[in-house]
């Protein structure tokens, strides 16, 4: 027989409880319990009006793949993923590189670009939105103004009204709110690359461009990495700029699959929740990927 | 800030005497990409700005700038949408707070089992974001009877930005000496004493980071609350202003009024941490 551990002991073994548990069951709530309910509900028949019609099978999945615009809506998610992604590391690079620099000023322009990260996506994407309106939109003026385009108010004014035009600028507006991160991030790993290296390499005799190849470059992999990997969660994710622009329109030609699930909601819930497995399956790989590459273990003081 | 001899030297180079033509440019090219970063701002409250009879004109300014938009929108519909965004963001930032400043003290102060799990779970949550469960989210809360309920959002807002919060804070409590704790205990303060004078007070960099971030990030929410209002007073800005687009008669000063208000506060609030926003958000990953 065991002795029985007195209060104090089962206090003291309880006390992590005391103060991680609160965390636990708000995780709990807000992020394990939906996933469960969310492939439960994929197997699930279930109203427009959330009334559970009993089991579903693999039906709701056999339905979300047989959808015509189900092919090109994956396809689309992976361009816009990989189109937003590469340009924002692209420009970041640069915008790193420029803002690393001294001048005057310097710090009222670092100040600027945050602008877009702080502000809600939602606010930017509606400012965009007017900005494209095809009668009164500053864009479209400009664009009249240097004869790119003939008049205010036609189709041509409308490069929302298009899919060729419009895919081009919610991803122009989803590399404008991703470049502010993605340049800080980089700034960072650039403050970490110690002076005695370039010193080094400018000994040697190396070219600015050789210098940043051979040098910059392979100690700002890690930063890249995580900032790039942070950047394909967020862009996967991000919902609001095609919402609010287009809402996937016209007819599902701006929508990717967090949209596409969203509209599905509107129809059919069980088939909506198919597709959020699908995308959560996505998500779940670049995690895995992330966590691989990011060895967070070595972080975490013990 | 005392500068370092080293920086100064640095600083009095012979590369920056002269103003070189290269230098200008730099300064130059900086100054219009800043320029382009803020420019829809400028626009939001030019927009804002513009008299009732130009909203929609195609000139690029205004003859005049009025005020107006302003003084309506306390009048208008969308103060109780502002009144929501404020419940929402200052509601799930206490929650926040107070959920995850425990789980970080302790978890940086002590060493217990599940500790490692513990972590790696709060790792997990800063990756994934509401939109991938959305649907899971809207039925949990269906089923709670909790659709068009202030207190759903707070929950959710809390739950995903308590991630960003307990690794910012544990970061900032495990950065404090033991050694400072034990002698402020053998002083006689008891433990809460210790963690309320002394812990805290030097953690609070960390604490005023976590607390503006979940306050943003709450403030600027839009998919879950998309997802999880349906009547117009229950929702906060950010929706309500998306579904004032749609509408035919569209007020688009009050829309660009509320948009300044939804807007200008939170760049001037993120002014203030964004210095320790990015290693908040990279924890755990640059090595």
């Amino acid at each position: 027989m065991q002795q029985k551990p007195t209060f104090k002991q089962v206090a003291r073994r309880l006390e992590p409880l005391a103060w991680i548990g609160p965390a636990m069951v708000l995780i709990a709530v807000v992020v394990v319990w939906p996933v469960i309910e969310m492939i439960r509900s994929s197997f699930l028949k279930i109203s427009r009006f959330g009334v559970v019609q009993g089991s579903n099978g693999a039906g709701n999945y056999a339905k979300l793949f047989d959808e015509a615009d189900f092919g090109g809506v994956m396809i689309r998610s992976v361009v816009w993923v990989v189109a937003v992604v590469a340009l924002t590391v692209l420009i970041s690079l640069g915008l790193a590189q420029l803002f690393n620099q001294r001048f005057p000023g310097r710090r009222v322009t670092r100040w600027a670009l945050i602008a877009p990260w702080a502000a809600s996506v939602v606010m930017t994407s509606i400012m965009f939105k007017w900005m494209l309106d095809p009668e009164v939109g500053l864009i479209n003026m400009v664009r009249r103004d240097l004869g790119l385009l003939d008049e205010l108010g036609g189709a041509a004014a409308d490069p929302l009204g298009a899919a060729s035009t419009a895919m081009p600028w919610l991803i122009a507006v989803a590399v404008f709110v991703s470049v502010p991160f993605t340049t800080y991030a980089l700034l960072a790993g650039l403050a970490t690359i110690p002076a005695d290296v370039y010193e080094a390499a400018k000994m040697d005799g190396a070219s600015t461009w050789r210098t940043y190849w051979s040098v910059t470059l392979p100690l700002l992999r890690p930063a890249l990495t995580v900032a790039a990997l942070i950047n394909v969660m967020n862009v996967f994710n991000n919902f609001p700029i095609i919402w609010v622009m287009t809402h996937g329109q016209p007819g599902y030609s701006t929508a990717t699959s967090t949209i596409f699930m969203y509209i599905l909601k509107g129809s059919d819930i069980g088939e909506s929740a198919a597709m959020s497995v699908v995308n959560f399956g996505m998500v779940i790989v670049l995690v895995a990927i992330f966590l691989k590459v990011s060895k967070w273990k070595t972080e975490v003081p013990r | 800030m005392t500068r370092s001899p080293a920086g100064s030297r640095r600083r009095q180079s012979p590369r920056r005497a002269p103003a070189s033509l290269k230098q200008v440019l730099l300064a130059a090219s900086a100054y219009v990409i800043a320029f382009i970063f803020i420019f829809p701002y400028l626009e939001m409250i030019i927009a804002a700005l513009r008299p009732k009879e130009q909203q929609r004109e195609a000139v690029y300014l205004p003859d005049s700038f009025n005020w107006g938009a302003f003084v309506d929108f306390w009048s208008g519909g969308l103060a109780g949408n502002l009144l929501v965004t404020l419940e929402v963001a200052a509601g799930s930032t206490i929650l926040v707070l107070l959920v995850a400043l425990p789980a970080a003290y302790y978890s940086a102060r002590h060493n217990f089992r599940g500790r490692m799990v513990f972590l790696f779970l709060v790792l997990i949550t800063q990756m994934f974001q509401p939109t991938a469960m959305l649907v899971g989210i809207y039925r949990e809360f269906f089923q709670f009877g909790m659709v068009d309920s202030v207190w759903s959002l707070i929950l959710v807002n809390g739950g995903f930005n308590l991630a960003f919060a307990v690794w910012i804070l544990h970061a900032y409590f495990a950065s404090i000496p033991r050694e400072l704790e034990e002698a402020a205990s053998m002083d006689g303060s008891g433990r809460f004493g210790v963690l309320f004078r002394i812990t805290l007070p030097l953690a609070l960099p960390g604490v005023v980071t976590a607390l503006i971030f979940t306050f943003i990030a709450a403030w600027n929410e839009f998919v879950v609350a998309l997802t999880l209002t349906t009547t117009p007073e229950k929702q906060p800005l950010t929706v309500a202003l998306n579904s004032y687009i749609g509408q035919y008669q569209v007020d688009w000063q009050s829309l660009f009024a509320g948009s300044v208000i939804a807007t200008i506060p939170v760049i001037i609030l993120f002014a203030l941490i964004e210095r320790k926003v990015v290693s908040g958000l990279t924890a755990g990953s640059i090595k």
